[in-house]
Order: structure tokens, then C-alpha cells, then sequence
């Protein structure tokens, strides 16, 4: 069965009126996905460090435990970082979602074929590493409650969001890291942050 | 003979993961993360035991970047301890720290040094320093327990204060030398 979801569709309606959510974007085109969907301050999209994305947001979790916290991947991205679901699940972050958009495709590189293609389960993956919900999102039907998973469930929760691997148009964050940061840490913290 | 001992005896004796410690707690880190080493036992030890201490095993070193990172931007001090052989992992995830000047603490156990009884540990031994270097970590050098609180609090100030990336190798002359005697 083909995936019928568009993943611009998915992530403007996980992020339209998003609240007081912490974002983190993984590289490529979810980061493209969330800035279509506004680029925003608490929104941290990556560049490079593929593979990092989950963990970053572990980390930002664990340092804002009353904040949610949603990291936004792709399957590649997901991928490469394996090891953190079960860096993740041993520590098991209540305010956790990961949200992996999968196009069963490396879409920045050619579309080539990811291992979800080939049957790897992500999902379950997940579950059994302790993520208290991990869910194959499919319909259109379906956002509505991933959404409130997302924002309300308990976590860790991981969402597998099968979409069309089609390449919408680029629609590019700033690319200053040193601007990124400072700009997610003053709209988080403030412009001095005391006693950090 | 009773009652003496040699310098280097002494300098042994000083109780240098706890001297880290200190120093780790001086400068309000609160998540820490590992691959654990044999040398770094008893620090990881002790952060274990502190309740005012996130610590988390990795399952690999570079996870420990990406963290600290997230730790940062959410307004938390993170350090990342491992051994040598860990810095070839860790070196695409560095630019990090290189593009957004994330502060990096990096406590690294040296292995491949003098003593070494495993050949496998001696290359990323040997490249250790210069990797780090390559993928712009500041490396400071830890080669006696008395040096232990000043060589990571400068590391820390350095790190946090300055925006840095900064590694701190621990000698394995310090830590002791892994026998590999099997049982008769």
C-alpha cells in the first residue's frame, strides 16, 4: 500500500498553534517541512550532525522536563541515530515525542531506498526499547490523534508518520548555527540567563 | 619501608575521580553521559550517586554530542566522559560544536599509552589527541591526580564561559594499566 500522506500536510498541522512546544528538526527535508510550517525561534533545525536529532532533544528534555518536547525526523536521520531509541528508552523522558516522517527514501541524495523500504520496523524498534507509545501513523484520519499524542501523551512516545516520498520545494531555515542557538536559548530563556 | 613513600606513590594515592567530581559539580554540570571505561569507574561512580545529576550510559560516544547540545539550549551543563577508541565516533557529530558554538566537555581516558597490553587500542590511541584537534576540540592533558580539579575546572570555564569545545585526556599512566592475566 502506498503512503497517501503529504508531509507538508503533516507537519503544518502538528505545528499550527503549537504553543509553548520546543522543536527539534532533523536534517534535510524535515527541517524544510517545519520551516514551511514557520520558521520560529524555539524551533532548532539541523544542518549536519546526522543522527543527533533524537539526542538533542533527550538533552533538551531532560533540562526542561515541565516543556514538551517534539523532535521532527526523517527515517534516514532516524536511522543513523538507532542507538539513541534505546538511549532514550533507558531513561524514558515523560515529555518526549519523536515524530519520524518516513518516505522510505533518502530524499536529499537521490530517493534511494532507506532500510524501511526493505521492511525494517522503526516503530517496533522503538517500543521495544521502552517508548511507552510507538505508533504507524497512515491516514489522514489519524493526524488529529497523533497530534494529541504529541503535545499530550505521556512519554516517550514515538510516531511513524508513512509519507509520499515526494520533494516539495525547498523552504530553507537560516543556515548560522551560532544564530540558531541564541536565538532558541534567548526565546527559551531569556537574554541573560542566570546562574546557567 | 614503612612509613614512606615514593612521589609517584603519592601522587597515585590522591583520589583524582573525586577531584573530577568536584570539579564537575563546582561548575554545575548536571547531565553527564558515557561509554564507560574501566578508568572512569569510579567518577561514574559518583555522578550515579548524586540526585542532582542526570547520568545516562550511551550507546555510542557521539550520542553524548548531540546531548549537550540539547542540554544547552535548554539552559543545562553537560559533560561527556569516555575512552580513547570513542573519539573516532564522535568526529562528523564535532561540528556541532564547531557551527553553533555549543560548549563541549569532553573527559577522555587514554588508552594505547605507555603499558598498553592490547595492540587494538593503539591506533585511535596514538590519534587520539590530534583527531580532537582536527575537529577543533581544545585538548587539555591530565598526567597527574594533583592536576585533576584545576586541569577540568579551566576546561569547564573554557567550555561554558567560552563557547568552546574542550577535551581533557586523562594519562594511562594514572589510571593504571588493564593486565588481561587470565585465572590459572
Amino acid at each position: 500500500v502506498s503512503a497517501a500522506l503529504h508531509r507538508r500536510d503533516v507537519v503544518k498541522a502538528l505545528l499550527r498553534d503549537r504553543g509553548d512546544i520546543l522543536v527539534v528538526a532533523g536534517l534535510g527535508s524535515s527541517a524544510w517541512d517545519c520551516t514551511a510550517a514557520g520558521d520560529h525561534p524555539l524551533t532548532f533545525p539541523l544542518w549536519g550532525a546526522m543522527g543527533s536529532a533524537c539526542m538533542i532533544g533527550l538533552g533538551l528534555a531532560l533540562a526542561q522536563p515541565e516543556r514538551r518536547v517534539l523532535v521532527v525526523t526523517g527515517d534516514g536521520e532516524m536511522l543513523m541515530g538507532l542507538g539513541s531509541l534505546a538511549t532514550i528508552g533507558a531513561q524514558r523522558p515523560r515529555n518526549l515525542a519523536v515524530v519520524v516522517l518516513d518516505n522510505e527514501r533518502y530524499g536529499e541524495t537521490g530517493m534511494q531506498k532507506t532500510h524501511t523500504a526493505y521492511g525494517v520496523d522503526l516503530a517496533a524498534a522503538a517500543r521495544a526499547c521502552g517508548f511507552v507509545k510507538a505508533r504507524v501513523i497512515r491516514k489522514s484520519t489519524e493526524i488529529a490523534s497523533m497530534r494529541s499524542d504529541a503535545y499530550r501523551g505521556r512519554g516517550p512516545l514515538f510516531l511513524q508518520v508513512k509519507v509520499r516520498p515526494d520533494s516539495p520545494p525547498l523552504a530553507l531555515p537560516p543556515r548560522d548555527g551560532v544564530y540558531l542557538a541564541r536565538r532558541f536559548r534567548e526565546a527559551l530563556l531569556g537574554r541573560r540567563p542566570k546562574n546557567r | 619501608m614503612p612509613g614512606k613513600i615514593s612521589s609517584a606513590r603519592r601522587a597515585a594515592a590522591i583520589d583524582w575521580p573525586a577531584a573530577i567530581y568536584r570539579a564537575l559539580k563546582r561548575n554545575r554540570i548536571r547531565q553527564v553521559s558515557y561509554v564507560p571505561d574501566a578508568g572512569h569507574k569510579g567518577l561514574i561512580e559518583l555522578c550515579h550517586a548524586d540526585r542532582g545529576m542526570a547520568v545516562l550510559p550511551l550507546t555510542t560516544e557521539e550520542e553524548g554530542i548531540g546531548l549537550a547540545a540539547g542540554a544547552w539550549l535548554g539552559g543545562q551543563r553537560a559533560a561527556l566522559l569516555m575512552q580513547s577508541s570513542g573519539v573516532g565516533n564522535c568526529v562528523n557529530t564535532l561540528t556541532l560544536a564547531a557551527n553553533c558554538r555549543f560548549p563541549l566537555l569532553m573527559l577522555i581516558t587514554m588508552r594505547g599509552e605507555q603499558g598498553e597490553a592490547n595492540p587494538w587500542q593503539v591506533p585511535m590511541g596514538r590519534a587520539t589527541p590530534e583527531t580532537l584537534r582536527l575537529g577543533g576540540v581544545k585538548v587539555f592533558r591530565i598526567a597527574q591526580g594533583a592536576d585533576a580539579f584545576s586541569r577540568v575546572s579551566a576546561a569547564a570555564r573554557l567550555a561554558f564561559d567560552g563557547g568552546a569545545a574542550v577535551a581533557v585526556t586523562i594519562s594511562q599512566r594514572l589510571i593504571g594499566i588493564k593486565s588481561f592475566q587470565e585465572k590459572r
